[in-house]
């Protein structure tokens, strides 16, 4: 067989099982993908020796029986931390750390007998939209504008995720959706990735960013992928006190592709003034596809919709100035070197203006001012109010029969590399606009690839649904993949 | 509300971050654009809603008080940029 790198996990799993391929194999091809797509600087830490090691093994417990995951090769966010290998959320704080231990979603993959490849690069603590705050520098979108060469961005934070499943240097990729960060970039590059409800994947070993807000999930190369490995990640963590014990379903078993009878809400509140025609166009096809499908199309309102990006900005940052409090130059990562006379006020100082860019900062500082004396209740529990009603907005279409909600996933197309530098923070933020409300909800949503705008970019479509039901809402996803029947790759250049 | 340089210096001093003093004014003006994007929350009627504590409704788990993974000394100091006899250190706190 060969381009074996360009297999689905399913399709990759069927060759195991039938003796067709090997683990080995697999690995070794998309090793040789990785090795030939430094252009794209997706992987930031290979672990070749690694995963060949893990495809070894795997090929030795080779059976019918086999999980699904069994030798399967794929690319890990550098927010997990991952034992022995450099995990340092894009950040040089972190630099040169190495956890002493494993986080459960990767100890779960790999108790499936999954293959590391490598770390994927991404925002500097998930913190961006476009992967352009990463100190290994940006990840580059495999796709282009037709004949045009500028670089563009694959989205971020999961941006080497992104650009690695979509190039085809791995069978999938694990990434972690705070705002959008799976969503937003699955979308920009024609891949498929779901947030699953708050508590199904364990956040413990995840570098934290918004503990109230992150979560886990695949980024695969089509809805059935999604199914499998979401599986593979999910599961009840004593070490998390939010993970939840609400069993898994099967998901793949989920994938009848039947959505007959279920009623699909269209929320007005998320047609934006100035909105693209092609997005809106877009947007059109899938309700009709879905019709098509014989599901009921029903116009809904979540009034709230419009200070979700606002109560986001409150939240998050609060939540990240906490969280970011423990980079203090003591017990891991960089510490600053000191002048004559310093003390610790002074190394705490100097190692968080080194070891921090720019947009972390900005994200820590605005999280102090937002918590501190006489602006808690105005700024932080103003916004956790409006979140209160923000998700009270999702309950009650979900109890007048509403299955799942259909939206943009994003507001354009990928953008090129460099274009928003120019533009005030508050701009990048904006491409969270579809996204960040299921974040702060705590629902499921799914960004499928839908269509290419006319200069040939991939354009996403987002489901959202009802919490603990991903197996209802990965069923809808599938439907309204087949009827799109997206099959475009980028053409390779790198 | 409008944040000034000396607000600003407050803020990056609460954080533990060194900012230059001439970096002040900008910083101070990205916070402005930042809060002034917040402020929208202001419009909002929220009198009598609960701020959300858990986005599920869950009771935190609970476990006895006991240590569960510990002598791990070795470990927990095997990325720490300077320690010594199996402390980490810092420089002076206490003159």
């Amino acid at each position: 067989m060969s381009d074996l790198n360009r297999l689905t996990i399913a399709g990759a799993r069927d060759a195991l099982r039938k003796g067709e391929t090997t683990s080995v194999a697999l690995t070794e091809a998309c090793l040789s993908a990785i090795e030939g797509a430094k252009a794209l600087n997706a992987f930031v830490h290979d672990t070749p020796e690694l995963a060949l090691e893990q495809a070894r093994a795997a090929d030795a417990k080779r059976g019918a029986d086999a999980p699904a995951l069994s030798g399967i090769p794929l690319g890990i966010k550098d927010l997990f931390c991952t034992k022995g290998v450099p995990s340092q959320a894009g950040s040089a704080i972190l630099n040169g750390f190495k956890p002493e231990y494993e986080s459960t979603v990767t100890q779960n993959l790999f108790d499936q007998g999954a293959v590391m490849l490598g770390k994927l690069n991404m925002d500097e603590f998930a913190m961006g939209s476009s992967n352009e705050t990463s100190i290994y520098g940006n990840a580059v979108n495999p796709w282009r504008r037709g004949d045009d060469n500028t670089a563009l961005t694959p989205g971020g934070s999961s941006g080497g995720s992104a650009s690695a499943v979509a190039a085809d240097l791995c069978l999938g990729a694990t990434g972690t959706d705070t705002g959008g960060s799976i969503r937003q970039p699955a979308a920009f590059t024609g891949i498929t990735g779901i947030k699953p409800t708050y508590g199904r994947c364990s956040r413990w070993g995840i570098i934290a960013f918004a503990s109230s807000l992150d979560q886990a999930g695949p980024m695969t190369k089509d809805v059935r992928d999604a199914a499998i490995m979401l599986q593979a990640m999910c599961s009840h963590d004593p070490k998390d006190s939010t993970s939840t014990t609400t069993p898994v379903p099967d998901f793949e078993a989920a994938l009848t592709g039947d959505i007959r009878g279920k009623t699909i809400g269209i929320p007005k509140e998320y047609t934006l003034d100035g909105m693209s025609d092609e997005i809106d166009a877009l947007w059109t096809r899938g309700k009709e596809m879905l019709r098509d499908a014989g599901a009921k199309i029903v116009d809904i309102s979540l009034p709230h919709t419009k200070y979700a990006l606002p109560a986001y900005y409150v939240i998050a940052p609060a939540e990240a100035s906490s969280n970011l409090a423990r980079y203090d130059g003591v017990r891991y990562g960089h510490r600053a070197k000191l002048a004559h006379g310093d003390g610790i006020t002074e190394m705490y100082e100097k190692t968080r203006a080194e070891g921090f860019g720019a947009e972390v900062q900005r994200r820590v500082m605005i999280g102090t001012y937002v918590l501190s004396a006489g602006f808690y209740d105005a700024y932080y529990n103003r916004a956790r109010r409006v979140r209160t009603l923000i998700k009270k907005d999702f309950e009650d279409v979900f109890a007048q029969g509403v299955d799942a909600i259909l939206t943009p996933a994003t507001p354009s197309a990928a953008f090129g590399l460099g274009e928003m530098a120019a533009a005030d923070p508050v701009q990048m933020y904006l491409n969270d606009v579809f996204t960040v409300t299921v974040n702060l909800a705590g629902l499921p949503g799914v960004a499928v690839p839908a269509g290419l705008d006319r200069q040939g970019l991939p354009l996403g479509l987002q489901l959202i649904g009802r919490p603990w039901e991903e197996d209802a809402l990965l069923n809808t996803a599938y439907a309204l993949e087949t009827a799109a029947g997206f099959v475009a790759k980028p053409a390779k250049w790198w | 509300m409008s944040i000034d340089t000396t607000t600003a210096a407050r803020v990056a001093k609460l954080a533990r971050i060194k900012v230059e003093d001439a970096a002040l004014p900008a910083l101070a003006d990205e916070f402005n654009t930042i809060l002034g994007f917040i402020e929208q929350l202001n419009e909002v009627d929220i009198e009598g809603v609960e701020p959300m504590t858990s986005v599920e409704p869950m009771r935190l788990k609970r476990r006895e008080d006991v240590v569960t993974e510990g002598h791990q000394q070795a470990k927990i100091l095997a990325n720490a940029p300077d320690a010594r006899e199996g402390f980490f250190a810092v420089p002076k706190v206490v003159e």
